[in-house]
């Protein structure tokens, strides 16, 4: 497969190399998941009640929407990665897989765009109550 | 390329004979799938209802948690098909968590041994059904009044 055309070559060498940087990427956000997540099951167990205005007034400190919109970014950034690699092995016809990665796309930046903006509303603006 | 069907392919899942290290290691990628999917949807709809005031969010509880007495059969429904999600989710959180952590040991080079990796995919299934159990619990005392 060596002296083949330009494009013939490509094709039969495979990966562009880039594969580590998905890797350390995944372990990045990982990271970053895993400290996120714990400070909100703890800062879930130390509210007195989940009522609507203990978690409204929980929600609007800076101390707790900062973390929350962090969080959002890092899972999202994970969730891209890993459900990537989920169609690139599931997905085999190459048209039907250029339609999943797209829609993974709209789906992870719409979804935590909407997550950081429903935050900063609140805690901006204060609930409607 | 397409796939000619026709060629024999590799046994799959209902071939192999199931072990720990394969077990967390599918599960891993199916309580991802799970999280990054319906346990996303769940956060950002909780967070919304926040953010719109009680009324909204009391719409949310009776669909999601309880409608308390005069709950409609609709909204029972709903409220058990939520539940049981919760504790899938739950589930799946807690799988993804610790064998996470098992994975970023493993990435480091360490538990490769037989035994050690064995040891090590059955204690994350334990630790993730029993904080399973644990949540499940408090938030039964807490808030369903069981």
């Amino acid at each position: 497969m060596g002296n083949g055309t330009g494009i013939g070559k490509v094709r039969g060498l495979g990966s562009a190399k880039h594969g580590s940087k998905h890797w350390i990427d995944q372990r990045q956000t990982a990271l970053g998941n895993l400290l996120l997540t714990s400070w909100l099951v703890v800062s879930l167990l130390l509210l007195p009640n989940f009522e609507h205005e203990t978690l409204a007034a929980w929600l609007m400190q800076p101390s707790v929407a900062l973390p929350m919109m962090l969080m959002l970014v890092s899972i999202f950034a994970h969730v891209k990665l890993g459900l990537q690699v989920l169609i690139e092995d599931y997905v085999h016809d190459e048209g039907n897989k250029l339609i999943a990665l797209t829609l993974l796309n709209l789906y992870v930046i719409g979804a935590a765009a909407f997550g950081i903006f429903t935050i900063a509303k609140h805690a901006f603006a204060g609930a409607v109550s | 390329m397409a796939q000619n069907t026709d060629r024999p392919i590799s046994p799959h899942l209902q071939i192999y004979r199931w072990s720990p290290t394969m077990a967390a290691s599918i599960f891993h990628r199916a309580t991802g799938f799970v999280l990054a999917t319906a346990g996303m949807l769940a956060l950002l709809w909780w967070l919304y209802a926040i953010g719109q005031g009680a009324e909204a969010y009391a719409t949310f509880q009776s669909y999601a948690i309880s409608a308390g007495e005069k709950a409609t059969g609709w909204q029972l429904a709903s409220n058990w098909f939520f539940r049981l999600l919760a504790i899938a989710v739950t589930w799946s959180f807690f799988q993804h968590f610790f064998s996470g952590l098992r994975h970023l040991l493993m990435d480091m080079g360490a538990g490769y041994e037989l035994n050690a990796s064995r040891n090590g995919a059955l204690m994350v299934f334990i630790a993730s059904t029993t904080a399973t159990g644990i949540v499940a619990l408090l938030v039964a005392s807490r808030f369903l009044g069981v």
